[in-house]
């Protein structure tokens, strides 16, 4: 199915001209990451996680969300998801890959990575992450590749795959849970050290993963001849609206806690990213147009004649989708690090080659993900034929 | 036997799993075994610790953290992002958050505490370290292996003491006078203080306490009762930082 | 066969591609000098026989790093019953101190760079 990705038009071989270049960038800037070390991005000793590690946990979400589209699909039967599953599949498979893209751009000593698997450490939930992600990627494509190749030649799926497709739903609550637990077990990081880390993260993910779903099913609608139906983008807006509105009592609560009990500790991270500590506030704005996209997304996805309409319905998917990344993506890593351990305040502000790397690998994600679309809209295309 | 293909790759397979096994049978068949052992002069304890007496630390003197970084090879880089220490200097509100009050008095405001690892008896650095890198020696000691680290700052972001350094660039050009017996460190690993294993392997106080020439530092054995350490735990006020998170810290402030 | 003659061209292309170095090593005539490591000591026998060392050193080292660094052993008791201290930098290079023409010979002839050296200081007799 492959030779369906090397013939398109001249808008699709412009566009993934434009990922190679961004990729090509991005590698560069990564060469020379290689050469000279870290220092050259924004992390130092009090923030040593920066936008990478963020572009990851947030990235992890939007793969475990494929599980929104799977799970009604074959364990509800609901039909309307069926045409889209393998988009949600797809959709997955690109993004565990730039998951394990930002790891490996993270790491100090890229030419020990193998020792993860040559020294397996039960006890850390790295090792367990590495896991998980590389067993759900791998469930993906196997899943996916195998029922859209089914559905090109007009037969069932093979029978050998229903077990792994259930093994893929609870799966995906895995490997978010598992990215939760890289920061909900740390001593001493306040903001992080919360028991509803986990389904904080599966509230965000399964808000922003559907929203840049839906976003992706009206692409695929306007420029190709296969339409993903309008009950299951309708369906799919209504779970983001589910799921944004769980997310934002996640965080509300988490504002309880910290603001009635008053610790310190507690308090500390929030009145960071929301209100500023000490005169450092540089992530206020961006939390505040989180807040603002966030208030505005809920009103037009809870009331059903803007959500019915798909151009607003659209419209608010990416006010999800950018308000959560910006929550995870951004701020939640970040100011997990403020304050240090020694109640001191140090800022971080990526680097320009720290951001052409991460620009690179959204890039990669987005080639994958064409190309795997590609594939998969030219097979039902070919079907409907 | 048929003489198929299937079995031609079996056999194939098989005899080069036997070269595989070569060395192995190679050495065991060795009947010289080299001996190795601990070194002659090795100080040996159960449980290594350390008390920081700020009663006695005097006000501008760096001598231990010198005899550290120079002893280390610990570069200077003359930023504070990509800094490397070992031990340092803070002020008793960093040292020990929360603890202080607007009414403090000066003394307290002012004076060095001498931060370093804790050499947790329950250390969430050696917890989250993917590869081993990082592991509780029998003696407590929290050691470092600087040729399995990966660099993934898991330990750093672990560490609630923030006694964890990354080398975030080479740090060869920025180490003022090499010790040539002992190694730097390379990009992207991560490092800390190991209370001297090197130095107690020969029967070396660690090159702080060695430095301090107002006692402020004292090093030894908890599991002995006798010992001075245990002495000055027994007849002093002591405090440790953040207590409340169960790492069990080693590093003892007589305040 | 389709496209015939492009499969071919590509196939040499790809061939002279993997074997570059190999060919190039040998057009530019340093293949033929053998290396000659020289070895510089007054020490009349090494931690081992010499053909072990000279086929196994970087496994000994592997083994010797971590010994020190993990197990905490320090005393290496050679075959002869000598006693050494476990260490590159205070043992093995106090007895060869010359890097360049004990180590690299060798290392340079089959390009071989180990990573030693990144944190370990070669003695100064190197330079």
């Amino acid at each position: 199915m492959l030779e369906k990705a090397l013939t398109g038009s001249k808008k699709y071989w412009s566009w993934i001209t434009l990922l190679l270049i961004l990729i090509g960038i991005g590698f560069g800037c990564y060469l020379y990451q290689l050469s000279r070390g870290l220092t050259i991005t924004g992390m130092g000793r009090d923030i040593s996680w920066g936008l990478y590690i963020a572009q990851f946990t947030f990235l992890v979400g939007v793969a475990a969300s494929a599980v929104m589209v799977v799970l009604p699909y074959y364990l509800h039967n609901y039909k309307a998801f069926g045409k889209i599953t393998v988009l949600g599949e797809f959709l997955a498979v690109s993004a565990v890959t730039m998951c394990l893209l930002f790891v490996l751009a993270d790491l100090g000593n890229i030419k020990r990575m193998f020792f993860l698997l040559l020294y397996p450490t039960p006890n850390s939930i790295m090792f367990w992450d590495m896991i998980v992600l590389n067993i759900y990627l791998l469930l993906n494509i196997v899943i996916a590749w195998n029922t859209l190749a089914a559905e090109r030649k007009g037969v069932p799926p093979p029978a050998w795959l229903k077990p792994l497709i259930y093994l893929s739903i609870p799966w995906a609550v895995s490997i978010h849970t598992v990215t939760a637990f890289l920061y909900a077990g740390l001593p001493g990081r306040h903001l992080w050290l919360t028991a509803i880390l986990a389904v904080r993260f599966l509230g965000s993910a399964f808000a922003a993963g559907p929203a840049l779903l839906v976003i992706l099913c009206l692409i695929v609608r306007r420029i190709s001849k296969f339409d993903p139906g309008k009950e299951a983008i309708q369906n799919l807006g209504r779970i983001v609206t589910y799921a944004l509105l769980i997310s934002i009592f996640f965080v509300a609560l988490e504002f309880f806690t910290a603001y009635y009990s008053k610790v310190p500790g507690h308090i500390h991270g929030l009145q960071y990213l929301f209100f500023g500590l000490e005169g450092h506030a540089k992530l206020v704005p961006w939390m505040r147009v989180a807040t603002v996209l966030a208030i505005i997304a809920a009103i037009l996805l809870v009331n059903p004649n803007t959500r019915k309409n798909e151009t607003i319905l659209g419209f608010a998917c990416a006010a999800t989708f950018i308000s959560l990344w910006i929550e995870k993506g951004i701020g939640l890593v970040l100011a997990g690090f403020v304050p240090n351990p020694l109640e001191k305040i140090v800022e971080y502000t990526p680097t320009a080659p720290e951001l052409l790397i991460t620009l690179g690998i959204w890039a990669t994600g987005f080639l994958i993900l064409t190309v795997l679309y590609k594939i998969a809209v030219s097979v039902k295309e070919e079907v409907a034929a | 036997m048929e003489r198929s293909r299937r079995n031609f790759l079996k056999i194939s397979g098989i005899c080069l799993l036997g070269l595989g096994v070569k060395p192995v049978v190679h050495a065991l068949a060795k009947n010289e075994q080299p001996q190795i052992l601990p070194g002659p002069d090795a100080m040996t304890a159960k449980r290594w610790a350390m008390v920081v007496d700020t009663k006695k630390c005097v006000d501008d003197c760096r001598d231990c953290i010198d005899a550290c970084h120079q002893t280390h090879n610990v570069p200077d880089f003359g930023n504070p992002k990509d800094e490397i220490k070992w031990i340092w200097h803070e002020y008793y509100g960093h040292a020990f958050p929360g603890q202080e009050h607007e009414y403090e008095a000066e003394e307290i405001e002012r004076k060095p505490f001498m931060v370093l690892c804790n050499h947790c008896d329950n250390p969430p650095c050696v917890r989250v370290c993917p590869v081993q890198a990082t592991w509780k020696r029998s003696d407590g000691i929290v050691m470092m292996d600087y040729h399995r680290c990966i660099g993934c700052r898991c330990c750093m972001a672990a560490c609630p003491y923030g006694s964890r350094s990354f080398n975030w660039r080479d740090p060869r050009p920025y180490i003022k006078e090499t010790n040539p017996e002992y190694p730097t460190r390379t990009k992207g690993v991560a490092e800390k203080c190991t209370f001297c294993v090197e130095r107690l392997a020969v029967g070396l106080m660690p090159a702080c306490v060695e430095a301090c020439k107002h006692g402020a530092l004292v090093f030894g054995a908890l599991d002995e009762p006798d010992s001075p350490i245990r002495e000055i735990l027994r007849s002093n006020f002591t405090l440790r930082r953040k207590p409340e998170l169960g790492t069990r810290p080693q590093v003892y402030y007589i305040v | 066969m389709y496209d015939g003659g492009k499969i071919v061209v590509g196939l040499v292309v790809f061939i002279g591609v993997v074997t570059f170095p190999l060919w190039y090593r040998q057009a530019s005539g340093e293949a033929l000098r053998a290396p000659e490591p020289k070895i510089v000591t007054d020490a009349k026998e090494c931690v081992a026989p010499t053909d072990y060392m000279r086929a196994s050193h970087q496994a000994m080292l592997n083994e010797w790093r971590d010994l020190v660094v993990r197990d905490g052993m320090r005393v290496y008791v050679a075959f002869n019953g000598q006693e050494h201290e476990m260490s590159l930098s205070n043992t093995c290079m106090k007895c060869h101190p010359n890097k360049v023409e004990f180590c690299d010979q060798c290392h340079n002839y089959i390009g071989v760079v180990p990573y030693c050296w990144d944190c370990h200081i070669e003695p100064k007799e190197s330079n």
